[in-house]
């Protein structure tokens, strides 16, 4: 299978001599939802705006469609959509207009009826005739969106798509987003919210200065990385971790009354029943247990500080 | 050749003449008018011919050119200049548009206004002064091509600016004096003979000199020269440019 996007050696240096993206090497497949997480500062929106054409590459090749972004640019930015991260817009502009100055740029020949698709699946066609500087910020986020889309891309990035929006909305953009990988467009976000990613990617990559240190399936990464927890709450108040108990990896809560095992949750499952046994032989019974697994954020903190 | 994309760009610049009207038409025209009641008819009524041409008239050609070259700098310069400071540019820079269509499109719209407002102030002018226009092809070949050099110009400085303040640097301090001491009020064949010979290194003498020679048939410099110097500024507005786009100076890190 040919991918969407495909980056091989790819490395940016700005002209302070500032090392942004070392040696990226990156696949994105057809209709997949591709979510880049990383902190400030790490190299995500540098990596999307060299694939989108703003940003010229030290060394490396990158192709989207299948065309390279240099010699065949115009073939390749025509598969392209990008909603960037500002709520870059013309104030003064209607929201139709704008929507069909951007298809017109793609170099695609008017198509109102397209367009009025679009207006319509963002919910912006009431606002048709009103200028950008009258919309909300959400609103306009939308028409960042409709822009992005006037022009029909394969690949659509988001770059940062929730930042600083309610969380309404961003409930309201997830949606579309998987209503547009419904529709077959591969999807590119960058974000730093884990939530996000784990609501909606089907793979993670994540990149920490300038290095893509881990591109994995969602999935798969929360069970490789992720960790169970198992509480057990206690019918009777211990004072310390009993000494049967401290080869497993139990602790106790600081009131006395929890016990709590962390396990991991690919291969330990021996350990849940190991500790329930050892628990009755000792006597020590407790009133209610839950489970629970770590999160997307847990797992990306722990890479992070590797 | 992306058509649709340089039709995009052109009418939406085209759109921002519309919705800046006054500021973009009317203004200028109103200043220029203030010049022919002023010089053309009040002052004027009171000087001599200058080589048989009423004083009134033979500046028109000037003050036409005044407005040509200060507003294709002034809508070059705004037209690029304003998407980069709203940050709308990365949507250019990501299309599938080349250079050349990019500046076609910006620069064929600046020049279309700034034409369209010379031909409208030429129309006010007749309000004023009588005046006859000798050679008409030559009167709009020379209309065109300023308007298109100077828009490439106004191009180039708003890719340089990083500020406002140096978007009207250019225009108000080197072009305005250029203007004024470039034959636009008098024929350098009025000045010393040292200031004769300064005058001939500022371009602007070239460019109205030739305008006026397509109106009375009299110039200050062969009428060659002037289309010379002016394909020459036209030529090294177009090398900067290229320059600009092929490593990415002020548009891509």
């Amino acid at each position: 299978m040919q991918s969407d996007i495909s980056v091989r050696h790819l490395n940016k240096t700005y002209g302070d001599g500032f090392q942004a993206l070392k040696d990226i090497n990156l696949e994105i497949h057809p209709g997949e939802i591709f979510a880049l997480l990383g902190p400030n500062g790490a190299g995500k929106t540098t990596l999307i705006s060299i694939i989108c054409g703003l940003v010229n590459m030290t060394s490396g090749n990158v192709t989207a469609g299948g065309f390279d972004i240099v010699s065949q640019y115009r073939k390749a930015r025509e598969t392209i959509g990008l909603v960037p991260q500002e709520l870059n817009t013309d104030s003064f502009e209607t929201v139709w207009d704008a929507v069909s100055f951007s298809r017109g740029l793609f170099g695609k020949a008017p198509n109102p009826g397209h367009i009025e698709k679009v207006l319509k699946a963002l919910s912006l066609w009431d606002k048709r005739n009103n200028r950008i500087m009258s919309l909300s910020g959400g609103m306009k986020r939308r028409v960042m969106i409709a822009k992005a889309l006037s022009h029909e891309p394969q690949i659509l990035f988001l770059d940062e798509p929730t930042a600083g929006v309610d969380v309404e909305l961003r409930r309201d953009m997830w949606n579309l987003v998987r209503q547009l990988r419904e529709s077959g467009v591969t999807i590119i976000l960058t974000t730093h919210y884990i939530e996000e990613a784990e609501e909606m990617a089907d793979r993670i990559g994540v990149i920490r200065q300038g290095e893509i240190i881990l591109v994995e399936e969602k999935s798969s990464l929360m069970s490789k990385l992720g960790k169970k927890e198992l509480r057990l709450q206690l019918q009777h108040k211990l004072d310390r971790v009993p000494g049967e108990l401290t080869l497993e990896p139990v602790e106790l809560s600081e009131d006395g009354w929890e016990l709590i095992f962390t396990f991991d949750s690919q291969h330990e499952q021996a350990g849940v029943a190991r500790l329930l046994r050892t628990l009755g032989e000792l006597g020590i019974e407790y009133r209610d247990l839950q489970t629970r697994e770590s999160s997307l954020e847990e797992i990306f903190v722990g890479l992070l500080n590797d | 050749m992306n058509l649709y994309g340089i039709r995009a760009i052109y009418k939406f610049e085209m759109a921002r003449m519309k919705r800046t009207v006054m500021q973009s038409v009317l203004s200028p025209v109103i200043s220029t008018c203030l010049y022919f009641v002023v010089f053309g008819s009040a002052i004027g009524s009171r000087m001599g011919d200058i080589n048989n041409i009423s004083y009134g008239a033979y500046i028109i050609p000037g003050l036409v050119m005044l407005s040509l070259l200060m507003q294709s700098i002034s809508n070059a310069s705004f037209g690029i200049y304003m998407p980069k400071f709203s940050g709308t540019i990365y949507e250019v820079l990501s299309a599938p548009v080349s250079y050349v269509e990019v500046v076609l499109g910006y620069v064929g719209a600046a020049a279309s206004k700034s034409v369209i407002l010379g031909l409208i102030i030429l129309a006010t002018a007749r309000l004023f002064v009588d005046y006859h226009v000798l050679h008409p092809f030559w009167m709009v070949s020379f209309l065109v091509l300023t308007a298109v050099t100077f828009s490439l110009f106004g191009f180039i400085i708003g890719i340089w600016a990083d500020g406002f303040e140096k978007l009207q640097i250019v225009p108000m301090m080197i072009v305005t004096p250029l203007v004024f001491l470039g034959g636009t009020f008098y024929s350098i064949d009025m000045l010393p003979e040292i200031w004769q010979t300064i005058s001939l290194f500022n371009p602007v003498v070239y460019l109205i000199s030739g305008f006026r020679w397509a109106f009375y048939g009299v110039a200050d410099v062969h009428v060659g020269v002037s289309v010379g110097m002016t394909l020459v500024f036209l030529t090294l507005c177009m090398t900067t440019v290229w320059w600009i786009f092929r490593t990415g100076y002020r548009l891509r890190p």
